[in-house]
C-alpha cells in the first residue's frame, strides 16, 4: 500500500470532484431546463467540444482494453488506430446535417429527429432503446476499468473493501452530474486530458528507455503477435476481422447517444467540423497507448510475482496499470491512475446524460407526459441519469466483468443497427418509416445471434458465402441486412400505400439555410 | 451564386477524404514488418502516421468548405 502514489491519487480525485460541483456555474445557464443540463445550452465552443468528443471516444475502458488486446492477441488490437482515423471524416460528413436540423426542431436525441423526420414515434422508441440499451454496459465498463485502478492501487481484498472505493466514485460521479448536468464532464476532461497526454508521452519515452529501445521490445514480441495472420485460401481470414473491426466499430461510435450529446452540445457546425481535424490528436495517443501493450509484454510484466493477482483476476486488463507499476515512481503512478480514473468518469457522466436525454425525451415526454414543462423534462433527466448510473454499478458489483464486456460486444452491435434510421433519414425521406424497422429488427436478431453462436467470446463472425469465408464484424452484417430489409419492404409498403407519417422538416433545415 | 460549379469543387475536394480510409483499411498494403523505423516495425508507424495525416487531410477539405453556403 504505497501512500505517496494513494495521495497524489486522491488529491487529483478530490479536485476533479471540486471541478464537477463548479461546473454548475461555469457558463451559466438554467439548470432546471433540459437543454441546459443536458446539452450545456448547446453553446459549447470548438475547444472545449474538442475535450468533450475526446472523453467520448477515448475512455477509460478504451485505455485499459486496447492495450490489453495488444498484450494479449497482437496485431489485431491495432484496429483501434484505423477505427479512430476514418471516423472523423465519417462524422464530417454526416453529423453536421443532424447540428442544423436539431437547432431548428429543439431536437434533444438522434431518437428525437427520426420523431420528426418519420412521424413515427415507434421507429423513434426503437432508436431510444437501442441507445439506451447500448449505453448501460459501455457505463458499466468504465467502473470496470475504475475497478482495475482500485486493484492497483493496492486495494485488494474481496468485499467490501474493494467495493467501496468504487462505490464513492459513483456516489461523487452521480452528485455533480446530477447538480451540473453535461457542463461538469466538459470541464473535467480538460483535466483528464492534460493528465493523459503527460501519462502517455512519458510512457511512450521513459518506457523505451528502460527497456532498450524499440528494436528490443518488439524483438520481444512473438512473430504470430507481430503482424496480422495472412489469410488461407478462399478466406479475407484476419484482413477481413480487423478491417471490418475498424469500419464497424467508427459506424457504431457515430451511432452512439453520446456521441450525438457531444456533438449537439457545440454552438455551431464549424465547431464540429474544426474539431474533426484537431480529434486525430486523440488517434495518435491511443496508438501510442496501444504500444504499450507491447512494451508490457517485453517487461514481463505478467510474470513477476507482485502483479500476479491482479492478472490472475484481470487477465490482460491488468497490462497497463500493472506495467505503470513497474515503470515509474510512485507519484507518477499516482498521477497516471487519476488520469485513467478521471478518464472514466468523464464518460460515465456523459453516457449517463446521453441516456437519461433519450429516456426523458422519447420515453417519458412521448408515451406518459406529452405536455411536461422543460423544467419537469430536466427533472426527470437527472433522476433518470442516476438510475442508469445506479444499475451499471449493480451490474459491476454483483456479476463477474466478462458480462459487462460480452455486454457492451452486443451493444457495439445493437447500436449500428439504427444508422440506417437515422443516417439515410439526414438526406431522404425515401425509405418506409415500417421498412427501417423491420430492418432494425432483423439486425438485430440476426446480429445478436452472430454474437450467441461465437459464445460472446468474440463479434466477429465468419460467413461462408459461395465457397468463400468473410470474417468481418457482426455489427456490419447486421447491418447489411438491415438495409437489405428495409429496402425491399420499403417498396412493399409504398406498394401496399401504407401510412407514411409526416416529415417535421423542410430540405433547408439540414443546412442551416432555412429561415430561423 | 455559382452553385453548380460551387457543388463540382466542393465535391471534387470532399473526395480526398476517400484517402484515409483507403490507405488504413486496404490492410494487405501495410502487414508487413519492413521498413522499420527506430524499430518499429511498418504495419505500425505507418497507422500511427496515418492520425496527423488524415487530420491534415481532413482540415484541407475543412477549410475548401467552409462558407456559409457550403453545410451540405
Amino acid at each position: 500500500m504505497n501512500w505517496t502514489m494513494i495521495g497524489v491519487f486522491l488529491a487529483l480525485f478530490v479536485f476533479v470532484t471540486v471541478l464537477g460541483f463548479v461546473a454548475a456555474r461555469w457558463r451559466h445557464g438554467d439548470l432546471t431546463q433540459l437543454q441546459e443540463w443536458g446539452l450545456g445550452g448547446r453553446r459549447f465552443g470548438t475547444v472545449v467540444t474538442w475535450f468533450l468528443l475526446g472523453g467520448d471516444v477515448y475512455t477509460a475502458y478504451t485505455f485499459i482494453a486496447v492495450p490489453a488486446l495488444v498484450f494479449g492477441a497482437g496485431a489485431i488490437g491495432f484496429f483501434a488506430l484505423p477505427y479512430t482515423i476514418i471516423v472523423y471524416p465519417l462524422v464530417l460528413l454526416v453529423l453536421p446535417r443532424l447540428w442544423w436540423v436539431s437547432h431548428k426542431h429543439n431536437y434533444v436525441t438522434g431518437a428525437d429527429f427520426v420523431r420528426g423526420r418519420y412521424g413515427s414515434p415507434t421507429l423513434a422508441l426503437l432508436v431510444a432503446l437501442t441507445g439506451i440499451l447500448a449505453t448501460m454496459p459501455y457505463i458499466a465498463l468504465q467502473l470496470v476499468g475504475i475497478e482495475v485502478i482500485i486493484a492497483a492501487l493496492g486495494f485488494h481484498a474481496g468485499g467490501w473493501a474493494a467495493d467501496l472505493p468504487l462505490i464513492i466514485a459513483f456516489v461523487v460521479l452521480a452528485a455533480y452530474t446530477y447538480t451540473s448536468g453535461l457542463r461538469a464532464p466538459a470541464l473535467i476532461s480538460i483535466v483528464k486530458d492534460l493528465l493523459i497526454y503527460i501519462t502517455v508521452i512519458a510512457a511512450v519515452i521513459i518506457i523505451p528507455m528502460q527497456l532498450g529501445g524499440f528494436g528490443k521490445i518488439f524483438a520481444a514480441v512473438p512473430h504470430a503477435k507481430m503482424l496480422l495472420a495472412a489469410p488461407p485460401s478462399a478466406s479475407l481470414g484476419s484482413y477481413g476481422a480487423f478491417a471490418t473491426l475498424a469500419f464497424g466499430s467508427a459506424l457504431a461510435l457515430f451511432a452512439y447517444p453520446h456521441t450525438m450529446t457531444g456533438v449537439l452540445s457545440g454552438k455551431n457546425p464549424r465547431v464540429l467540423r474544426r474539431n474533426m481535424a484537431l480529434l486525430p490528436a486523440y488517434t495518435l495517443v491511443l496508438g501510442l497507448l496501444a504500444l504499450l501493450g507491447f512494451m508490457a509484454l517485453a517487461a514481463g510484466v505478467d510474470k513477476l510475482p507482485a502483479f500476479a493477482s491482479g492478472f490472475q483476476q484481470y487477465k490482460a486488463n491488468f497490462a497497463v496499470p500493472a506495467l505503470i507499476l513497474h515503470s515509474f515512481p510512485a507519484w507518477f503512478s499516482g498521477v497516471a491512475f487519476a488520469a485513467i480514473v478521471i478518464g472514466a468518469l468523464v464518460p460515465a457522466a456523459i453516457m449517463s446524460i446521453a441516456a437519461a436525454n433519450l429516456f426523458t425525451r422519447n420515453i417519458y415526454r412521448e408515451y406518459f407526459r406529452p405536455q411536461c414543462s422543460s423544467a419537469e423534462e430536466a427533472r426527470v433527466a437527472k433522476w433518470a441519469s442516476l438510475v442508469v448510473k445506479a444499475g451499471a454499478l449493480v451490474f459491476v458489483l454483483e456479476l463477474p466483468s466478462i458480462y459487462a464486456i460480452q455486454f457492451q460486444l452486443l451493444g457495439g452491435v445493437w447500436i449500428a443497427q439504427i444508422i440506417p434510421a437515422v443516417a439515410l433519414g439526414l438526406y431522404t425521406r425515401w425509405w418506409h418509416r415500417g421498412g427501417l424497422a423491420l430492418g432494425w429488427l432483423c439486425g438485430m436478431v440476426v446480429g445478436t445471434w452472430m454474437v450467441a453462436s461465437l459464445h460472446f467470446a468474440g463479434t466477429v463472425y465468419p460467413l461462408h458465402l459461395f465457397g468463400f469465408t468473410i470474417p468481418a464484424y457482426a455489427a456490419l452484417w447486421g447491418l447489411i441486412l438491415n438495409l437489405i430489409v428495409a429496402f425491399v419492404f420499403t417498396l412493399i409498403f409504398r406498394a401496399l400505400h401504407l401510412a407514411e407519417g409526416q416529415d417535421a422538416t423542410a430540405p433547408g433545415d439540414y443546412t442551416g439555410q432555412s429561415a430561423q | 451564386m455559382s452553385s453548380s460549379t460551387n457543388g463540382k469543387k466542393r465535391s471534387s475536394w470532399r473526395l480526398l477524404l476517400l484517402v484515409p480510409f483507403i490507405a488504413t483499411l486496404w490492410v494487405p498494403f501495410y502487414n508487413r514488418v519492413e521498413p522499420t523505423f527506430i524499430g518499429i516495425p511498418f504495419f505500425y508507424w505507418y497507422l500511427l502516421l496515418w492520425a496527423p495525416l488524415s487530420a491534415l487531410i481532413t482540415w484541407i477539405v475543412f477549410s475548401r468548405n467552409d462558407s456559409p453556403d457550403n453545410d451540405r
